[in-house]
């Protein structure tokens, strides 16, 4: 590939945005790329990446799909998997399950309500995040509940093989998973014809409305591992646990190169995506600028990158 | 549209050719249901404080009611009210508490509202940029500048601005003249080529741009309209807050939204209009009162409440389809 292409893929531009943001990082603050901070950062940026995973799926299906429930349904399987468990770990690999079911029912909901009564996905999802919140509420009483096993905290923090946390190499055999699964498996081709043109994918014979449920599914199951991981960094959960997630995934995405109209984009540029977003909240914070300032920089800097590769 | 034209001439076709009606009917029921749990519900008192409750909703529901029918949507419009409401008030605090500084912090505030619109028209139309991401970014950095403003919830303003604000004239509160003036302009507006324009741009844009219409210069016009009307709204958040708070505007971006939603129009943009949404406006309202009133254990409210929107949303959607 010559140079022009790679800057014009989004997914490559990302990744050297990424790269630019470090040395800059580095220059102004030495040890900001040092290796256990770079491993820090893709710590973080991984249950950001898991999310977005299930959102662009949920994206790639086309048809308006978005899910903005991914925040609250991390919220339930990371409360229902830390009463699992309640410190304990013996109760893992139950709670992880549990944690994937809940997530994957949460997704069911909104895939049904947004093909079979064919709500627009964006009030859906939103309507599943405050009922889900609600539920969260009365399952809390408002307090923080449940507790992460001693395992799950080391899983996500410590080294585990070379140097790397478990989480991260947790996340990178899901990113080759998710990657070949669009590419390789009749699911994801089916999710690409059907996000791309529905009318001719189900005139190639693809059952079109269970692809997209299936989709919305995936999605909340996505959402439950990363409520996981998550519980393993929070110890508890409270209620907004998973709220600071939502439009974050939606954003690596896009930054990602996956169109919002559906049908065309990778999971690699997703993954590239959150670990930009990641360091770049890294890079604000280390540069000492205050919160509100900081706030007005990543959003111009979020509608910069949109304005050279998400043109319509 | 001729087949269109000839449906509208069909007797009984109105029904079929009115975005609102469900959200006529859903509002009746929960009015009945919120008269029957709350006495005092239909006493002038009780009528005009839902009015002023529900006027910034409103408001900030018709102006998202013109983007989505231009196909486009603003998820801005919550942060664009923080930033009027920090503006206003600060502007009103430095130039004293005279009759004028309340005028330049009126006309500060609007302009604010106009510009942080036009910036995002401007986005969207001329760049074509997907809308959802970048008024989330706009939201962000709208939301950022509120916190520059005035970092805390605080501030005051004079007693005049709110006094004025509840007594009004004519033995009715100001909130309910601005309703009237709101349904009039809805009304006036809706009658203009502007709206038939809208409505052609946002159900096929690609149809209209070889119409010849100024599909850009419409979707801009449409964003900055909805960023006047949330100033508008955080101006009247004023009148009955009296002081400034940069996170004022938070939850009502996705309320504007189920609004719309709620009053039948298509979040894909071509159909419905602001008067499902005024009454959308009015069910969240009212659903807040029922709960309220319902005497709901406190740890149940927000899941009740969530459920009855949802199930609303779901009604207002199938029905729409069936009708259309």
């Amino acid at each position: 590939m010559r140079v022009g292409a790679v800057l014009r893929d989004p997914a490559a531009a990302t990744l050297i945005g990424c790269v630019l943001l470090l040395g800059v990082g580095e220059a102004l603050a030495p040890g900001f790329a040092g290796f256990g901070q770079v491993v820090g950062q893709f710590g973080v940026a991984a249950i950001l990446a898991i999310v977005a995973a299930g959102q662009g799926i949920v994206i790639l299906a086309g048809r308006e799909g978005i899910d903005l429930s991914v925040g609250s349904t991390m919220s339930l399987a990371a409360l229902v998997a830390g009463n699992i468990m309640g410190g304990e770990n013996a109760g893992l690999l139950p709670a992880l399950v549990a944690a994937l079911v809940v997530g994957g029912a949460v997704g069911l909901f909104n895939g049904l309500g947004a093909t079979v009564l064919r709500i627009p996905p964006l009030v859906m999802t939103l309507g599943t995040a405050g009922v889900v919140t609600g539920l969260l509420v009365v399952l809390t009483q408002g307090r923080p509940s449940g507790a992460a096993a001693p395992a799950l905290g080391a899983f996500v923090s410590r080294p585990m093989l070379l140097g790397l946390p478990g989480v991260l190499i947790a996340w990178a055999l899901l990113a080759m998973l998710v990657e070949t699964g669009l590419r390789r498996t009749r699911f994801g081709l089916n999710l690409y014809a059907v996000g791309s043109n529905d009318h001719a994918a189900r005139l190639a014979g693809v059952r079109v409305a269970t692809t997209r449920v299936l989709a919305y599914a995936a999605c909340g199951a996505l959402a439950g591992l990363a409520g996981f991981f998550l519980l393993g960094y929070t110890g508890a959960v409270f209620v907004g646990a998973g709220e600071q997630y939502i439009l974050p995934s939606v954003i690596a995405v896009v930054l990602g190169g996956t169109s919002l109209a559906g049908g065309r984009g990778s999971y690699l540029g997703s993954a590239a995506g959150a670990v930009f977003l990641t360091i770049l909240t890294a890079f604000l914070t280390t540069l000492s600028i205050a919160p509100a300032e900081r706030q007005i920089i990543f959003g111009a800097i979020l509608i910069g990158f949109m304005l050279v590769y998400s043109r319509e | 549209m001729p087949e269109a034209a000839q449906e509208r001439a069909r007797p009984g076709a109105w029904v079929r050719d009115s975005p609102w009606l469900l959200a006529a009917v859903l509002l009746v029921a929960f009015a009945i249901l919120n008269a029957a749990i709350q006495a005092n519900f239909f006493t002038p008192f009780s009528l005009a404080l839902n009015v002023t409750t529900v006027l910034p909703l409103m408001l900030i529901a018709v102006g998202q009611t013109y983007v989505v029918l231009g196909g486009s949507i603003d998820l801005s419009l919550g942060a664009i009210v923080s930033l009027v409401n920090v503006v206003a008030v600060e502007i009103i605090t430095a130039l004293g508490t005279g009759p004028g500084a309340i005028g330049a912090g009126l006309v500060a505030g609007l302009a604010t509202g106009l510009a942080c619109g036009m910036l995002n028209g401007l986005i969207v139309s001329l760049f074509r940029l997907p809308p959802i991401v970048t008024t989330f970014a706009t939201g962000v950095i709208f939301g950022g500048l509120a916190l520059i403003v005035l970092p805390q919830a605080g501030g005051s303003l004079p007693p005049a601005y709110y006094l004025v604000y509840a007594q009004g004239f004519l033995g009715l509160t100001l909130p309910i003249w601005l309703v009237v003036l709101l349904i009039g302009g809805v009304w006036l507006v809706g009658g203009t080529r502007f709206n038939r324009h809208l409505l052609a741009v946002g159900s096929n844009r690609q149809a209209a741009f070889q119409t010849g219409l100024p599909v850009r210069r419409i979707v801009f016009a449409s964003h900055a309209a909805a960023g006047l009307l949330a100033a508008m709204a955080a101006l009247c958040i004023l009148g009955v807050a009296g002081a400034g708070d940069p996170l004022m505007g938070q939850a009502f971006t996705l309320g504007s939204v189920s609004a719309v939603v709620l009053g039948g129009t298509a979040l894909a943009g071509g159909w419905g209009g602001p008067a499902g949404s005024i009454l959308g406006a009015c069910i969240l309202v009212l659903i807040n009162n029922i709960i309220f009133f319902a005497n709901i254990d406190f740890v149940y409210q927000s899941v009740v409440q969530s459920a009855i929107i949802l199930a609303a949303l779901a009604a207002g959607v199938f029905a729409s389809r069936r009708r259309r």
